[in-house]
């Protein structure tokens, strides 16, 4: 398994919105979360992903397994599409980006400044990033926003690739990616309505 | 580790704000303070060496918002924090950055500056190594405040009145240094405590960095 | 499983129960504090003999001295509080480090301003750069930058955990610069002539009244610290209260 979930539960603001989650992806699955919006599914990648702590239950994943990609895609308008994938490359200490540039079909704008993208060539480069981190689970946070129907069979190609690999993915997305893919929705583990945990000393 | 240095030292050339505001600002509290105080040469010399360590403080602290807020609003830093960099090497690196594109160019006009202040001529060695030991401790210290304010909106306000009386014992003991070094006095002393001051703040203070930016981001 | 009593002094950290004891203690501490605060100040200012050097001027200290110990003192119990917090997250003892903050600038204030009021006759200067009082006007910066980081923050568990470090790295900072300042002065005057103790000059006439004034500030600050830490304690409630009306 690269990455196990038990009986997970988390919070947004303090405020449980899932609990209850237990899933698990071995090499080359891929799990897409479904849900409708606020249902808590980009909590579930930041904490899956290690940037806030879990409110109960286990995350069980190698502590450099995960590459998270959230709506923002950190991208510095100043410094070219090279520039952005190279720095993220040397950050994760891996070499090559060709590779991430061709999957994302980024090499004709290689020299342009970031900030001369377009939102969906910008996109495009924010996913290029995760082929060079190297990390075999990707979580994936609304990952086709402002994509084209010709970028998102690209971004399918590259989560299939990866698949392909021994790696596994974690989506939340609305749109059919054609993946071969479980999905799992996220609404059956609602969390009861309950206070905030930081309130609950005070009921 | 280098990647991130090299990153933001580029980002602060191409942006332009880096290097230039900072020096630029510099320049102008070192104008005006002889419009406000008036132009006599004795009264400049014997104040200039407090005047640069201000003029350097107060530059310094203008920058200190760009160490963090930036990579916060584009998302980088949530991407930074899963990256294989803990958050202690991640602020020390933006502390060394800020001090490369902010305190270092301050050090290095200083004594220029200290000629429009008629500063002693005894003076300009000690300006510079006073100003080379104390400003890493401003920006280590300002990155600390960055972290704590990166949450806030328009939190520029409220990381000065944070950062400035942390500032306090670096600039006691910097300014005494380059003043008793232009008045032809031993500057050991103050030095010492300086650098002591600079190393520790180097050595602790991240720790504490990276606890208020985790709690942040959280 | 029931639990004796006296099980734990932690147990003071749940807030209903901190609630329940301190609305207990709270009339008692006040009408102590009214009551030594009364005693202190009118033997104080009115039944002491007035100083053959300073003339009437010294009764000022019974404001003075035990407002600047209060300053140090709360800084210093909100480093405490703010540990807990930090070790054993106890809700009461964040807030009870937010209540008393407020305190203690006011407390900061009165010891700067009846200093002020004090050195005028004395000094022949409203304000004098002595080592004493600088690093008072730095505590008051310290207490104005942690106040204004509580009001900052919206989320009161982020704004206690930052408070907390920020207290800890403050404190720090403070002692720093209380030896610095006094490096830095020594530099520029002889210091010691200006620097008048006010502990070193006082006779025994003086003293008791003094003692009496230090309790009644002490307890006037538990007294403010309990209704303060109340009534925050409470605004937490009411907020619980209406998210938990929100989520039903």
């Amino acid at each position: 398994m690269l990455l196990s979930v038990h009986d997970l539960a988390v919070a947004r603001g303090g405020v449980p919105v899932l609990e209850g989650l237990s899933f698990a992806l071995a090499p080359g699955e891929a799990l897409i979360l479904r849900g409708p919006n606020g249902s808590g599914k980009t909590t579930l990648l930041r904490t899956v992903a290690g940037l806030q702590p879990p409110l109960a239950g286990r995350i069980d994943a190698a502590s450099d397994a995960i590459a998270y990609a959230a709506h923002a895609d950190g991208l510095k308008a100043t410094l070219t599409v090279t520039e952005n994938l190279t720095f993220w490359a040397r950050v994760f200490g891996t070499g090559d980006i060709a590779p991430a540039l061709a999957a994302f079909a980024l090499e004709d704008l290689a020299d342009r400044p970031a900030g001369a993208l377009s939102a969906g060539q910008k996109r495009r480069l924010g996913l290029a990033r995760l082929l060079v981190t190297g990390r075999p689970v990707w979580a994936l946070d609304e990952p086709t926003v402002s994509l084209d129907t010709a970028a998102v069979g690209l971004f399918a190609d590259a989560v299939r690739a990866h698949l392909a690999r021994g790696g596994a993915a974690l989506i939340a997305t609305h749109i059919d990616l054609g993946l071969e893919a479980r999905h799992f929705d996220v609404a059956v583990c609602k969390a009861s309505p309950r206070a905030a945990a930081e309130d609950e000393a005070f009921l | 580790m280098i990647a991130l240095l090299a990153r933001d030292l580029r980002l602060a050339v191409r942006a332009g704000g880096g290097f230039g505001l900072g020096l630029a600002f510099f320049l102008i509290v070192t104008v005006l303070v002889p419009f406000g105080v008036g132009p006599e040469t004795e009264l400049l010399a014997r104040i200039a060496p407090g005047i640069l360590w201000i003029g350097a403080l107060l530059a310094c602290l203008l920058s200190l918002d760009r160490i963090l807020a930036l990579d916060w609003e584009d998302g980088s830093l949530d991407l930074l924090a899963t990256a294989p960099l803990p958050l202690e090497a991640l602020v020390s690196l933006k502390a060394l950055a800020h001090w490369i594109t902010t305190g270092l160019p301050l050090v290095l006009v200083a004594p220029a500056l200290g000629v429009l202040l008629s500063l002693p001529a005894e003076g300009y060695l000690w300006i510079l190594v006073s100003l080379a030991l104390g400003t890493p401790a401003l920006s280590v210290i300002g990155t600390f405040g960055a972290a704590l304010t990166v949450g806030i909106k328009r939190g520029g306000l409220l990381l000065s009145l944070l950062v400035l009386p942390l500032y306090v014992p670096t600039l006691i003991f910097g300014a005494e240094a380059a003043r008793r070094g232009a008045e032809g006095f031993s500057t050991a002393t103050p030095l010492a405590l300086l650098a002591g001051i600079t190393f520790g703040t180097i050595a602790l203070l991240p720790f504490a960095s990276a606890a208020v930016l985790r709690i942040n981001l959280r | 499983m029931e639990q004796r009593a006296t099980a734990s002094l932690w147990e003071w950290a749940n807030p209903v129960k901190f609630l329940r004891l301190s609305g207990w203690l709270l009339p008692w501490v006040s009408w102590g504090a009214a009551i030594c605060l009364a005693v202190g100040l009118v033997w104080g200012f009115f039944f002491t003999p007035d100083d053959f050097r300073q003339g009437s001027t010294v009764k000022i200290i019974y404001l003075h001295v035990p407002a600047a110990l209060m300053a140090i003192n709360i800084w210093i119990m909100m480093l405490v509080t703010s540990l807990i917090w930090v070790i054993r997250r106890h809700h009461v003892s964040a807030l009870a480090a937010k209540a008393a903050a407020p305190v203690g600038v006011v407390m900061t204030a009165i010891a700067l301003v009846t200093g002020a009021l004090w050195g005028q006759p004395m000094w022949g200067t409203w304000w004098a750069w002595d080592p004493r009082l600088t690093s008072f006007l730095i505590l008051f910066l310290f207490y104005l930058g942690y106040v204004a980081l509580w009001e900052a923050i919206e989320n009161p568990d982020t704004a206690a955990d930052l408070t907390a470090i920020l207290c800890l790295v403050g404190s720090v900072f403070a002692l720093l610069s209380r030896y610095a300042v006094l490096f830095w002065n020594q530099g520029l005057h002889q210091g010691a002539s200006l620097s008048l103790d006010a502990e070193e000059n006082v006779h025994d006439v003086f003293y008791i009244p003094l003692l009496v004034c230090i309790a009644g500030f002490v307890l006037l600050f538990v007294a403010l610290l309990l209704l303060r830490t109340r009534t925050e304690i409470r605004a937490r409630r009411i907020k619980a209260l209406q998210a938990r009306e929100r989520a039903a």
